[in-house]
């Protein structure tokens, strides 16, 4: 019997044992930003000791960074604060550190796959739950929390459970104006967003092999919303493609051997599996978001659900009332009031490309404050080259400096009041997008430009003739 | 040893009813802000205890009758969401030293452990009846003895579970793993070199 992506990973990067029956995993990168690891550095400094692989972590700012003025010092004094003790510490501790208008920084999760710095094989930990995006590559990649960054810190290691692998297979071929954030969102839908717990996911089939890298992102970095401790897709031809020729990635004959390292690591044909789910994408179609967790989805086509149909009656009602939406009601024609595109789900150059050949002569519907919020510096500055900003701007978006932005609303951009966001980010948590009653709801990019035009949640296959 | 064994745990207990319980709802983004952990117990469950004028919602953890409890009781899936270790610092602040719920997330969990507070898993039935002993009575003690994976209350006893190695970790004090990581050096940078990470 073969092994699995995971178990060869796993494998190469345990150190021990503990007695506690975990194991001790190295990790191969660790990446970092202003929001949870400011305070491992102050646990560090308490126990005196020092960062034991300073070359093997990285740093960026970006939850908390403005996307209108990045101008330093920022207007907001915690802010300013928090990219300071960063900034300090990484001087302090010799870790290289992509600073605003550095030209590399942005969204972590956009950042590390294009400098190259994630490669298939490796175990990569940051402390963020969207870590699982670098699973797209071949990884192990954990969300970690702020005392295991200091561990990671310390140590270079961490103390971990091993987990199960479910390989959900999707097989067929996507219909038209179907994207790979409707995959995510339907596979969350139907195994829910505890069904992943205790696994690592997995993503195979037809479906996933034709994606691009960027599209195999989109679905790795929302394992998480499925309870998955992290997501991940067999290193192929389509990976070894896209590292070629990225900064931090090997050249020449270098090149040749990483890659055949690299293709040792995908999963055996004959691997086991804990649990395998296939998912036909014949049944996928636009998905969006109609209740307050990313499982709460339905396709365009379909209407609210109602409580007293459903297995959480309680879940449905809560759900129901905060979005102010009555049951048993087509989604489509939900009046919107904010569009938001971009993220570490959808905030990379091909989103913008795939929105931007839609929108070209189509304007943002009057009352919809709309914005585009690349991934990266580097997205912005590739966007540009392309004129797709000036497309944007031209809709009626405005087009942004990179930074997280409207996905957890810890930085100026936020809902105000009730307001409806169409949103091309990763969770519809209540409160998540800043308003207390702020609203929420998931969908792929061009769905989003979608609503922006129509003013409310509409097909993009319709609205864009596709 | 990186703390004091935890064995028994207890005290009040509260019931914050519902399934998928997020990070984002025990600790808004906003409170995220800041460079230590020193200052969020206020902020636990925050906008679902004040509106934004900061009046009381009238949310149960602001009952006088539960004040100081020390047992927060929940149901499926708690702490989804972001790997944000302010949620549980937040839960520990505010004074709780134990979580019972119907499941975890896993990166919750991991933080709960790291951090002391001991996550146990009881069946549905079992927390709807925990649930009426606490209405019938909020002075009532809620008593988990993480050895025999028992809570009791009122003389009722209920059978939990928990993940074995953060039992273990709990009954021979290495829930905070740091000391335990960094005794391993030698392996460690032998790992590396293996690797080529070195």
């Amino acid at each position: 019997m073969g092994k699995n992506l995971f178990q060869k990973v796993w494998d190469d990067h345990v150190v021990g044992r503990l007695d506690n029956g975990q194991y001790q995993v190295f990790m191969a990168l660790h990446l970092i930003h202003e929001v949870t690891s400011p305070q491992a550095f102050g646990m560090l400094k308490d126990k005196h000791l020092k960062v034991a692989y300073p070359k093997r972590t990285f740093a960026t700012v970006d939850h908390i960074i403005p996307t209108d003025d990045q101008s330093r010092p920022l207007a907001d004094d915690m802010a300013e604060q928090m990219i300071q003790v960063l900034s300090d510490a990484t001087t302090e501790h010799g870790i290289e550190f992509f600073a605003p208008e550095s030209g590399s920084q942005g969204i972590v999760h956009v950042v590390g796959p294009e400098l190259g710095l994630t490669q298939p094989g490796m175990t990569i930990c940051c402390g963020d739950s969207h870590t699982s995006t670098h699973g797209a590559f071949g990884c192990i990649a954990l969300g970690i929390g702020t005392s295991q960054v200091r561990d990671v810190l310390a140590s270079q290691t961490l103390a971990m459970d091993p987990l199960k692998v479910r390989r959900i297979r999707v097989e067929g071929k996507l219909s038209k104006g179907v994207t790979a954030k409707d995959v995510i969102l339907h596979i969350i839908r139907i195994l829910g967003v505890n069904g992943g717990v205790g696994y690592a996911y997995e993503y195979a089939g037809s479906v996933i092999d034709n994606m691009t890298m960027e599209e195999r992102m989109t679905v790795c970095n929302m394992s998480i919303e499925g309870g998955a401790r992290c997501g991940y897709i067999n290193p192929d031809e389509t990976t070894f493609e896209f590292l070629k020729g990225r900064e931090r990635v090997p050249s020449g004959a270098a090149f040749d051997a990483a890659v055949e390292k690299w293709r040792s690591y995908a999963s055996d044909a004959d691997a086991n599996y804990d649990d395998e789910v296939v998912i036909a994408a014949a049944d996928i179609r636009p998905t969006v978001t109609w209740g307050i967790t990313p499982g709460q989805a339905i396709s365009i086509e379909e209407s609210t659900p109602n409580p007293e149909t459903s297995p959480d009656k309680a879940l449905v009602t809560d759900a129901l009332r905060y979005m102010q939406l009555e049951p048993d009601t087509p989604i489509k024609g939900t009046h919107i009031d904010v569009a938001f595109i971009g993220s570490c789900t959808n905030g990379r150059l091909s989103d913008f490309k795939a929105v931007a050949e839609v929108i070209k002569g189509k304007q943002v519907a009057s009352g919809v404050r709309a914005i585009a919020v690349p991934g990266s510096e580097k997205v912005d500055k590739d966007a540009r080259a392309l004129g797709l900003d000036k497309v944007f701007e031209a809709a009626g978006f405005e087009w942004r400096k990179p930074g997280c932005s409207m996905c957890l609303a810890m930085n100026p951009d936020k809902l105000v009041g009730d307001e409806v966001c169409a949103s091309s980010s990763n969770r519809n948590f209540i409160g998540r997008q800043g308003s207390s009653t702020g609203r929420t709801i998931l969908m792929s990019p061009i769905m989003v430009a979608a609503a922006a035009v129509k003013g409310e949640v509409a097909d993009a296959r319709e609205v864009f003739g596709l | 040893m990186t703390g004091q064994t935890i064995n028994r745990v207890g005290g009040k207990g509260v019931y914050v009813k519902g399934n998928d319980i997020d990070t984002d709802r025990i600790i808004p983004a906003r409170f995220l802000k800041c460079v230590t952990f020193d200052e969020l117990g206020p902020a636990l469950f925050f906008d679902e205890r004040f509106t934004s004028d900061g009046k009381s919602k009238g949310h149960v953890l602001d009952a006088p009758e539960h004040k100081g409890a020390a047992v927060l009781l929940s149901d499926d899936n708690f702490g989804c969401g972001s790997s944000r270790e302010h949620a549980p610092q937040a839960i520990k602040k505010f004074g709780f030293e134990a979580v019972i719920a119907g499941s975890f997330a896993e990166i919750f969990h991991g933080n709960c452990t790291t951090l002391g507070i001991p996550c146990v898993v009881m069946q549905r039935a079992d927390r709807e009846k925990l649930g009426e002993l606490l209405a019938e009575d909020p002075e009532r003690d809620v008593v988990i003895d993480i050895e025999a994976l028992k809570v009791t209350c009122a003389n009722t006893s209920f059978d939990v579970t928990m993940k074995e190695s953060a039992r273990e970790a709990f009954l021979h004090a290495t829930y905070d793993p740091l000391d335990t990581l960094m005794r391993q050096m030698d392996a460690i940078n032998a790992t590396a070199e293996r690797l080529g990470y070195a």
